[in-house]
């Protein structure tokens, strides 16, 4: 992948796509991170912030379109560089469904402040982290193509998951034996269920790298049986 | 190899539908093998060892930057290549399995088996269509009196030209579009009944619509004839073939199925060609 277009400014329009996608992943990463700050300081302020930040990457995602658009037409891209394209073009709604989600946090923050704190949030601030980091660590391996940096990624989605399940279940305990907080309840049961999401989308980023960087598809197959994959030799 | 061309996997290995199953190949037409074969001009090596399995029925794609063989390659294989002063080969290549270069083997018999469609439509100047399209019987003495008629309308037909030319088969070839010109040419080169046919790059000198009807006779004659395409044009060689090879410096590189190809080649060298990182 060190080779250069002879074209450079084919070269330019690929490295801008890659820098745009990765801007884009890092304005909903944003958006991540100040909805859950919002949810843990219960500021309402920050949350209404978290929400007009959606608009920014609402237009990301047409504006990659179009440019993927324009260089299959224009470029008739082939092997890495129609990989590249042809996942940028997907990566793009894997990215607006995390920033949707993001804000689908903030909104909840509005419903909790109408009720009294709860006291698992740390709890979720600590699930947050881990979404975020392995969220940038699948931006990371996108940057620079880096597939032992997206395996872990993929790897790392059980975490979450775990994470989620006992959050889930402390929720569901606390709200059956306290029946006055099942609203509240609820709420922070679906957070936690938006970030574990938004982990999900983090693994759909990390498996589209290793397409592109070595044309192997591991999508609904696991890392371990990639080896009797698509065409033996 | 073989398994893999006969798989027809695209990157994913998975796809199906009408863009896997677009080409029709015919199981039972004539295969070609080269092996260890090598090509000279004079001291120059042209050709390095090309080892390679031409599937029968299907169409194959030769593909590589200008000078790398392609043309010698191809014309290799039905013994065009030692017409040049100075041009040797040697090496194996078999047709269905019998070795052209054999002592026994008659280049003027062969070259009927094997037909060659060029670059710029040559029909001949001083004939009319019709007479071109019986030019290659006549030469070879096999026209029987009574069969021309026909041999005339099917060859046509099959090369899509009959509905354009069929009230005009008096008219001289030259007076045709250059498209129409090709698929003239093609149709010559279809009237002698070959098993394959070689075209060197036979759209480059032809407009868009021109090339798309050469593309969509391609289509139909893949599964009746083993065809080889040699052409400059990537997105056509995805287009119209089963196989495709990169060739390099004389050398095959990489010889594939034309969906893994063009969406995840192997070698690095196919993937810098085929993504422009040449030069
Ligand atoms: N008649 C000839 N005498 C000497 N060298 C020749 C002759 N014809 C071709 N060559 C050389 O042989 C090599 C292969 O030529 P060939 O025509 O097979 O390449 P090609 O891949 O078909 O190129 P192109 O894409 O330009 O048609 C080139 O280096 C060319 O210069
Ligand atoms: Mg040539």
């Amino acid at each position: 992948m060190q080779r250069r277009h002879t074209d450079s400014a084919f070269e330019a329009e690929l490295s801008e796509l890659c820098e745009r996608l990765v801007l884009m992943a890092e304005r909903a990463a944003v958006m991540v991170e100040t909805s859950v700050s919002a949810l843990v300081a219960r500021d309402t302020v920050q949350a209404r912030q978290t929400l007009a930040l959606d608009a920014r990457v609402n237009r990301d995602e047409l504006e990659l379109d179009e440019m993927c658009l324009l260089l299959l037409a224009k470029r008739q891209p082939m092997a890495s560089d129609l990989r590249l394209i042809a996942v940028v073009l997907k990566l793009v709604t894997d990215i607006e469904r995390i920033a949707d989600l993001a804000k689908n946090v903030a909104e909840r923050v509005l419903d909790l402040n109408a009720e009294p704190p709860v006291r698992e949030m740390e709890d979720v601030a600590q699930m947050c982290a881990l979404v975020l980091e392995i969220y940038r660590e699948s931006i990371a391996a996108f940057a620079t193509l880096d597939v032992v940096k997206a395996r872990t990624v993929i790897e790392r989605d059980d975490e979450i998951d775990a994470a989620y399940h006992t959050l889930f279940r402390s929720m569901l305990l606390q709200m059956v034996s306290d029946t006055a907080t099942v609203e509240r309840g609820i709420h922070v049961q679906s957070v936690v269920k938006y970030l574990e999401r938004i982990g999900d989308h983090a693994t759909n980023l990390a498996e589209h790298v290793i397409f592109v960087a070595e044309g192997l598809d591991v999508r609904h197959r696991g890392l371990a049986s990639q080896e009797g994959g698509s065409d033996g030799q | 190899m073989e398994s893999e061309q006969e798989q027809e996997a695209g990157a994913l290995g998975m796809a199906s539908g009408s863009v896997l199953r677009g080409l029709p190949t015919g199981a039972d037409g004539t295969s070609i093998e080269a092996l260890g074969l090598n090509a000279y001009y004079g001291q120059k090596q042209v050709l390095r060892e090309v080892s390679m399995k031409i599937r029968g029925g299907c169409v194959t794609a030769v593909i590589g930057p200008s000078g790398c063989g392609k043309s010698t390659f191809i014309r290799c294989l039905n013994r065009m290549h030692e017409l040049g002063a100075g041009a040797r080969v040697t090496g194996r290549v078999a047709l269905d399995g019998q070795d052209i270069y054999a002592p026994t083997v008659d280049p003027a018999l062969l070259r009927r088996r094997v037909g060659m469609v060029f670059q710029e439509p040559n029909p001949f100047p001083t004939m009319n269509i019709r007479d071109n399209v019986l030019s290659g019987l006549a030469m070879t003495g096999r026209l029987a009196a009574g069969q021309a008629d026909e041999i005339v309308e099917r060859s046509l037909r099959a090369a899509a030209l009959w509905e354009e030319v069929r009230d005009k088969l008096k008219e001289p070839g030259l007076g045709l579009s250059g498209g129409q010109q090709q698929r003239l040419c093609i149709a010559r080169a279809l009237a002698v009944e070959p098993d394959v046919l070689l075209m060197d790059e036979p759209c480059s000198a032809l407009d868009p619509i021109a090339t798309a009807r050469i593309e969509e006779l391609i289509h139909t004659l893949a599964g009746k004839f083993t065809i080889v395409i040699v052409t400059h044009n990537m997105q056509q060689a995805a287009r119209v073939s089963h196989d495709t090879a990169f060739f390099l410096g004389g050398a095959l590189v990489e010889l594939a199925p034309t969906n893994r190809l063009f969406t995840s080649p192997r070698d690095s060298r196919t993937e810098d060609y085929i993504t422009g990182k040449f030069g």
